[in-house]
């Protein structure tokens, strides 16, 4: 019997040298465009939100990370992972 | 007689284009293999062919690199035999692991359907014993998700193994950024593993070797399958 259920979330996104075309559109096309000229990057990934039932934040976050590594919701050789408790 | 599988995916859709270019162009015994029915190396060879499996959903190839069948085609792989990758298929072979690198969504974000040239760079794989190397083949490209991607210092290695087998180039053969349709870095179109019978590449080969669906009717395409089924059949075929 798991004691709690926590919203836990991973988000992907491609490493700092590899180049984020989505990321750089968005900043050049629209941000800077619009005028907010404060910003000065953007970088673009992609959120998985999951609920997930562990004895504690700490396991919650060790399950998510360890299917991230096993299933290979990113690919190491592009990409980077946070996964972090939001709830 | 030797057989090859054509691997089906759901959401593979150049399979039947793969399955008419082996069985009827380069005439070789191949069956359509649905990926759950696969459950022994029965096959001398694999294709994984071109499409959208599982819709692209959180990465091209992702989900279906965790299909039993890739254990299977590890299998093979291992004991040498030659196993291809087009588009999808090559995007598949990476996320499993059977490829090294990555492919990302291409630089200018939008879906790429054209014709390219590719310089071949190594004709040690069995998809390429039958070229000449610094041949340029005419293959066309269609995808959103072809950016061949690599940390920068692992591409001497990547050299020196000589596992990157196509390059995009104009034509002067050359890899410059124009000739490059998605961003794939180093001009990087197709790469082999260590050993060389694992070959995955963005382009379709099978949309190019048959006279009435290319440019100026050549048949550039059929040098991968023709080199597959001389490796298949040895040295005299």
């Amino acid at each position: 019997m798991t004691t709690g259920s926590y919203v836990v979330e991973v988000i992907v996104e491609n490493k700092p040298l590899a180049r984020d075309p989505e990321g750089e559109t968005i900043h050049q096309n629209l941000i800077l465009k619009g005028g907010f000229n404060q910003v000065t990057s953007v970088r673009a990934g992609k959120l998985l939100r999951m609920n997930v039932e562990a004895n504690s934040p700490e396991d919650a976050r060790a399950i998510v990370r360890k299917l991230s590594d096993e299933l290979r919701i990113y690919n190491p050789a592009a990409h980077t992972i946070q996964v972090r408790i939001v709830g | 007689m030797v057989k090859v599988a054509v691997i089906q995916y759901p959401g593979s859709n150049c399979d039947l284009d793969a399955l008419e270019i082996l069985r009827d162009v380069v005439k070789a015994k191949t069956d359509l293999v649905w990926h759950k029915d696969l459950t022994h190396d029965d096959y001398d060879a694999y294709v994984l062919p071109g499409g959208f499996s599982y819709g692209d959903y959180l990465r091209a190839g992702a989900i279906a690199a965790t299909s039993p069948s890739l254990r299977i085609v590890k299998e093979a792989t291992e004991s040498g035999k030659p196993v291809l990758g087009i588009c999808n298929g090559f995007q598949i072979l990476v996320e499993a692991g059977l490829l090294p690198g990555a492919v990302l969504r291409n630089s200018s974000l939008r879906f790429v359907c054209t014709w390219t040239r590719l310089r071949v760079e190594t004709t040690r794989t069995p998809f390429t014993k039958r070229a000449n190397a610094g041949q340029v083949l005419e293959i066309p490209i269609a995808h959103n998700e072809g950016r061949y991607y690599l940390d920068k210092e692992q591409i001497p290695e990547l050299e020196r193994n000589q596992q990157i087998v196509f390059r995009y180039v104009n034509e002067k053969k050359e890899a410059t950024e124009d000739a490059n349709p998605n961003g794939s870095i180093d001009n990087i179109a197709g790469v082999c593993n260590q050993k060389g019978n694992v070959m995955g590449l963005m382009p379709h080969p099978e949309r190019a070797s048959i006279p009435v669906l290319s440019l100026d009717s050549q048949t550039d395409g059929r040098v991968i399958f023709d080199s597959m089924m001389r490796r298949l059949h040895g040295p005299g075929a």
